[in-house]
C-alpha cells in the first residue's frame, strides 16, 4: 500500500483566518487529563500543541524521598494499565545494580504475568479507540475479555490494577494451581474471541475507511522523536525491547514481533492486535515450561544499597520502551531516579504528524498512539 | 547500517580533544573498566569507556564537554541512533550539574550514554533538538526540574510544572513550593 | 366513527402530541435496552419493572435542572430553538396516516409538507448551535448544514422516483394503492423499478443522515466535538432536542413505511390497520437502533463524499431506469 497523504479536499491556505480550539483536558477523547491547544482552519489543523502537566505527581522527586522498596508502589501508578512492566523495570535495575540473581520460577511468572498486563492493556487501547470512533460496542466485548485477565490476576497479587506483584530477586507471592488453571483456560478462550474481533472490527469498512492512509509516521520521525512500542512497529522498524536487548527469560521463548511497513493508523491498530495473540503464544510457553522452584532469591540484603554509580534497565511495557536510569551515591536511598516513559515520547510527534490535518483522522492519529496520560507527566 | 561498538568508541574518541580538562568524577564513583582503557586519571581514555551491560544497562558510557553535546548527537545521528531521554543529576557538593543523554539503537543492541557537566550557578549548554527533534520536550523537562538553560531551544516555557512556576524541584537544595 | 370539528381538532391536537411525546421517551428506553443487549449487558432495570419507568425518572431529572444561558449567548435564538426543532416533527405528523381512519389532514401536497418542514428542523439546530457562542457548537453546526444539505438532494430524488410510479403525493392515496397483499408494496414493484430496494437503502441512509443518527451523527459525535451544537444546553433544553431527535426518526420511519412498505396494509387481512402501521414502523425503529450500536463513526468528508459522490448519481440512475420503464410498458 501507498503511504500518501490523504488530501481532503480545499487544503488550507496560508493566511486564512484560524482560530483556537481548546481540546480541552475535559474532553471524551483524550483519556486523561491532556490539553491540545489547536489552532484551527475551519476543519484543518495548522498547529496542534500538546499541553500537559495536569496529573504531574512527581514521581522522580518520590524516588529521592523513598528507599528502593519504598518506591516500588509508585512504579505500579506511572501507568496503570501495564503495571507489571513498570515494576518489573525498577526491580530489574536493582537486580542488576546488586547482583541479585533471579530463579527461573519467578522470571517465568514474571512473563507470564507481564503478557496478561499487555493483553489487558491492549484491550482498553481496543475499547477506547474504537469508543472514539463511534463504535460503542466493541468497548464492552473488551472489558469483558479483560475482566478474565483481572480475575486472574486478582488472585494472585490482591490488586486488580495497580499489582506492585514483584519483589527485588523474585516474586511476592507463588502463584497457585488455580491461577495456572484460570491461565490456561484463559488463554483457549481468547484465540476465538481474537478471531471475532478480527471479524466484526478489523474488516469492518466503515474502520478501515477511517484508519487506512490516516496519520502516516514515518520511520525517521519515530527515530527522530524516540517513539517506541507500537508506533514504531507500525512504521516498519522491528524495535521491540524483548527482541534487541532481551532481559528476563524472553531470549529462551519462541516469538515474533508484528510489524507492518505501512506507517498508517491501520498498520499500529494491526500491530496491536497482533501482538495480543503474540503474547497469549508466550504465556503457553512460559506455562509449558514453568519449572518447580523458589520464586524468590535466596539471599537478598535487607537493606538494599546499590554501588555508587548509575545503572539502566529497559522493558518493553505495553505502550512502548519504558526505562528507569537510577543514579546512587551508595546509600540506601536513591540519589535520582529518572523514568523514560513511552507515552512522552509518543506524544512528542503529535504536533508535527498532525499538521494539516482535519479533526476527525487528528483524533484517530491520538487514539493510534495509545497515550495514558499518567505515563506521560509522571 | 549496524554499527559495531568498537567503532562507535573510536568514533567518539576522535571527537574528544586529547588534552580536555577532565570532569571531576564528583560524589559519583567510577565506572567499571572494560577493555583497553586505563584507569583514572588517564582523561581522554576514562571519559569514553565500553562498559558491561549486564552490570550497568548500557553499552558505551561517553563523557564530553558542554559544547560537544551537539557533535555527539550528529555522531549518533548518522548511525541510526534514536534519543531516549535527557535527564540532570544535581550534583550539589561539587557544584555541578551533570546532564544525561541516552541513546538507543533500533535494532543493534546498543544503547550509549553520553555526560556532560557545568557549573551549578550557571547551568548552559547547547540544545540538541536541531539534531533530534524529540530532544525538545527532554530538555523542556529538565530545565522545569532542575532549571538549566539549552541555549537555542525555541521555547524553554514549563512543561510539567505550573505556567508560572519558577522553582526547580528537584534540585537538591529545593525545599517545597514558595 | 365521525367527530365533529372541534372535537376532531381537539382529539389531533392532543393526539398527537401525545404520541410523541410518549414515542419520545420509550424510544430512549428502547435505545437504551437495545443498546445494553447488543454490549451484552441488561440496561435499565432498577426503576419499575424492566425499566420501564426509566424514561420518566430521565424526564424529572431534565425539568429539574437549570437552563442555563451561556453569558455571551443570544439569549432569544438560544431558547427558541429547542422549539424550532420540535414543531416540524409535530407539524409532519399532521399529514401521515396512521390508517383508513386515522389521519390528521388529508392534503393532496402531503409529501411535499413533510419535506418542507424537515428543512426547518437543518435551520434550528443551526441555529442552536451558533446561538451558543462556543467554537465546539459552531464547527458542528457548519458541519450540520453541509450533511442534510448533501442527503436531502438523494432523498428527494428517490422520492421522486416514487412519485413517478404512483402519481400523486396525496400520502393515503400512495397507501392506498398499495393494497392487496405485500406484493403490491412499492419496495416490491420491480416491474416499475428493477431498483426499488436499492431505493429503499438510499432513502433509509439519507433519512439517517437527516435526522442525524449514527452512523452520521457529526452533529454530537461525542468524541470529536463534546456534544456539538447542544454542548450548551442543559435540563429541559436538551431534553427538548433529545426528544425531537427521537420525534424525527418517527416522522422518519413513519414515511419509509407509507412510502415503502404499504402503510397500514397488511399481508395476511387479520389484525387492524393502525397496527400493521405500528408493527412496521417499530420494526423500522428497531433497525436504526441496530445501525447505532454497530457501526463506527466515518469522518466527514467521506460522509460528504457518500452523498455527493455515491448516492446522487445512484439515485439518478434509478430515477432514469424508472422512467424508462415507465415509458415502455
Amino acid at each position: 500500500m501507498q503511504l500518501e497523504t490523504i488530501k481532503a479536499p480545499g487544503s488550507p491556505t496560508e493566511g486564512q483566518e484560524t482560530f483556537v480550539l481548546n481540546l480541552g483536558p475535559q474532553h471524551p477523547a483524550t483519556h486523561g487529563v491532556l490539553r491540545v491547544k489547536l489552532t484551527m482552519d475551519g476543519e484543518y489543523i495548522t498547529r496542534a500543541e500538546p499541553v500537559c502537566g495536569y496529573i504531574h505527581r512527581m514521581h522522580e522527586k518520590m524516588g529521592e524521598n523513598r528507599t528502593y522498596a519504598q518506591f516500588l508502589p509508585n512504579t505500579s501508578r506511572i501507568d496503570y494499565l501495564s503495571a507489571m512492566h513498570y515494576t518489573h523495570a525498577f526491580v530489574g535495575v536493582v537486580e542488576r545494580a546488586v547482583g541479585i540473581e533471579v530463579p527461573p520460577r519467578a522470571e517465568y511468572v514474571r512473563v507470564i504475568t507481564s503478557e496478561l498486563n499487555r493483553i489487558a492493556s491492549h484491550l482498553v487501547w481496543f475499547g477506547a479507540f474504537l469508543l472514539d470512533l463511534g463504535g460503542f460496542t466493541p468497548l464492552l466485548y473488551a472489558f469483558d475479555d479483560r475482566e478474565k485477565i483481572l480475575d486472574l490476576l486478582e488472585g494472585i497479587t490482591g490488586a486488580r490494577l495497580t499489582y506492585c506483584y514483584y519483589r527485588f530477586g523474585g516474586l511476592y507471592n507463588d502463584v497457585d494451581e488455580a491461577f495456572l488453571t484460570g491461565t490456561r483456560e484463559f488463554v483457549t478462550y481468547m484465540r476465538p474471541r481474537l478471531d471475532m474481533y478480527r471479524e466484526l472490527v478489523t474488516g469492518n469498512v466503515i474502520l478501515r475507511k477511517r484508519l487506512e492512509g490516516i496519520g502516516p509516521i514515518s520511520a525517521k520521525t519515530c527515530r527522530k522523536y524516540g517513539a517506541t512500542g507500537p508506533v514504531i512497529r507500525g512504521s516498519g522498524v522491528a524495535h521491540d525491547v524483548r527482541k534487541v536487548m532481551p532481559y528476563s527469560v524472553y531470549s529462551d521463548l519462541d516469538f515474533d514481533i508484528p510489524v507492518f511497513p505501512e506507517c498508517d493508523c491501520m498498520a499500529r491498530y494491526l500491530v496491536r492486535m497482533e501482538e495480543m495473540a503474540q503474547s497469549l503464544r508466550l504465556i503457553e510457553q512460559a506455562l509449558a515450561r514453568l519449572p518447580a522452584g523458589p520464586f524468590v532469591a535466596a539471599k537478598v540484603p535487607r537493606v538494599i544499597k546499590l554501588p555508587p554509580g548509575d545503572y539502566y534497565y529497559a522493558v518493553e511495557a505495553a505502550r512502548g520502551r519504558f526505562a528507569v536510569r537510577v543514579v546512587s551515591d551508595g546509600k540506601e536511598i536513591p540519589y535520582r531516579v529518572k523514568l523514560r516513559t513511552p507515552s512522552f515520547a509518543n506524544l512528542t510527534l503529535f504536533e508535527e504528524a498532525s499538521r494539516g490535518m482535519m479533526l476527525p483522522d487528528a483524533l484517530a492519529l491520538l487514539g493510534s498512539l495509545d497515550l495514558v496520560i499518567p505515563d506521560i507527566d509522571r | 547500517m549496524i554499527p559495531s561498538l568498537d567503532e562507535l568508541h573510536a568514533a567518539f574518541k576522535r571527537l574528544l580533544p586529547p588534552a580536555v580538562s577532565p570532569a571531576q568524577a564528583g560524589d559519583c564513583g567510577g565506572a567499571p573498566t572494560a577493555e583497553g582503557t586505563a584507569p583514572t586519571p588517564a582523561p581522554a581514555a576514562a571519559l569514553c569507556q565500553i562498559v558491561d551491560p549486564k552490570a550497568k544497562g548500557y553499552h558505551l558510557d561517553a563523557t564530553v564537554a558542554p559544547d560537544q553535546v551537539v557533535a555527539a548527537a550528529e555522531l549518533l545521528d548518522q548511525r541510526g541512533f534514536a534519543i531516549d531521554t535527557i535527564t540532570g543529576v544535581d550534583w550539589m557538593a561539587a557544584r555541578q550539574m551533570e546532564i544525561v543523554y541516552d541513546f538507543f539503537h533500533l535494532t543493534a543492541p546498543l544503547q550509549v550514554v553520553v555526560r556532560t557537566r557545568v557549573p551549578r550557578d550557571k547551568p548552559e549548554l547547547p540544545t540538541i533538538s536541531k539534531v533530534f527533534p524529540g530532544a525538545n520536550w527532554h530538555e523542556r523537562e529538565t530545565h522545569d526540574f532542575f532549571g538549566i538553560r539549552f541555549l537555542g531551544h525555541p521555547d524553554l516555557s514549563p512543561l510539567l510544572l505550573p505556567e508560572d512556576a519558577t522553582y526547580h524541584p528537584l534540585r537538591k537544595d529545593f525545599a517545597g513550593a514558595a | 366513527m365521525t367527530l365533529s370539528e372541534p372535537y376532531r381538532l381537539f382529539f389531533y391536537l392532543f393526539g398527537t402530541m401525545a404520541f410523541v411525546g410518549l414515542n419520545a421517551a420509550y424510544l430512549v428506553w428502547v435505545e437504551r435496552k437495545g443498546a445494553a443487549r447488543f454490549q451484552r449487558r441488561s440496561g435499565p432495570t432498577e426503576v419499575g419493572p424492566a425499566g420501564l419507568l426509566q424514561p420518566i425518572a430521565d424526564a424529572l431529572k431534565l425539568l429539574s435542572k437549570q437552563v442555563l444561558v451561556p453569558p455571551e449567548a443570544d439569549r432569544t435564538l438560544f431558547r427558541l430553538a429547542p422549539v424550532l426543532v420540535m414543531a416540524p416533527a409535530l407539524m409532519c405528523l399532521s399529514t401521515l396516516p396512521y390508517s383508513e381512519r386515522l389521519g390528521a389532514r388529508d392534503l393532496n401536497l402531503g409529501l411535499v409538507l413533510v419535506f418542507a418542514f424537515g428543512s426547518i428542523n437543518v435551520m434550528a439546530i443551526m441555529l442552536g448551535g451558533w446561538a451558543s457562542r462556543n467554537k465546539y457548537a459552531i464547527i458542528s453546526s457548519a458541519r450540520i448544514v453541509s450533511q442534510n444539505v448533501a442527503y436531502e438532494i438523494p432523498m428527494l430524488l428517490t422520492v421522486i422516483t416514487l412519485l413517478m410510479i404512483t402519481g400523486t403525493m396525496n400520502l393515503r392515496e400512495i397507501v392506498e394503492q398499495q393494497a392487496g397483499g405485500f406484493w403490491n408494496w412499492n419496495i416490491c414493484k420491480l416491474t416499475a423499478n428493477p431498483l426499488m430496494p436499492v431505493t429503499f437503502v438510499i432513502f433509509f441512509i439519507c433519512m439517517l443522515a437527516e435526522t442525524n443518527r449514527a452512523p452520521f451523527d457529526m452533529a454530537e459525535a461525542e468524541s470529536e466535538l463534546v456534544a456539538g451544537a447542544f454542548t450548551e444546553y442543559g435540563g429541559m433544553g436538551f431534553g427538548v432536542f433529545f426528544m425531537a431527535e427521537y420525534a424525527n426518526i418517527l416522522v422518519g420511519c413513519s414515511l419509509a413505511t407509507i412510502l415503502f412498505f404499504g402503510g397500514w396494509q397488511s399481508p395476511i387481512g387479520v389484525l387492524p390497520g393502525h397496527l400493521w402501521f405500528l408493527l412496521k414502523l417499530y420494526a423500522l425503529i428497531f433497525t436504526v437502533v441496530w445501525v447505532r450500536w454497530t457501526f463506527p463513526r466515518t469522518q466527514f468528508y467521506r460522509l460528504l463524499n457518500l452523498s455527493w459522490k455515491v448516492l446522487i448519481p445512484l439515485s439518478l440512475v434509478t430515477l432514469v431506469l424508472t422512467s424508462a420503464m415507465l415509458k415502455l410498458f
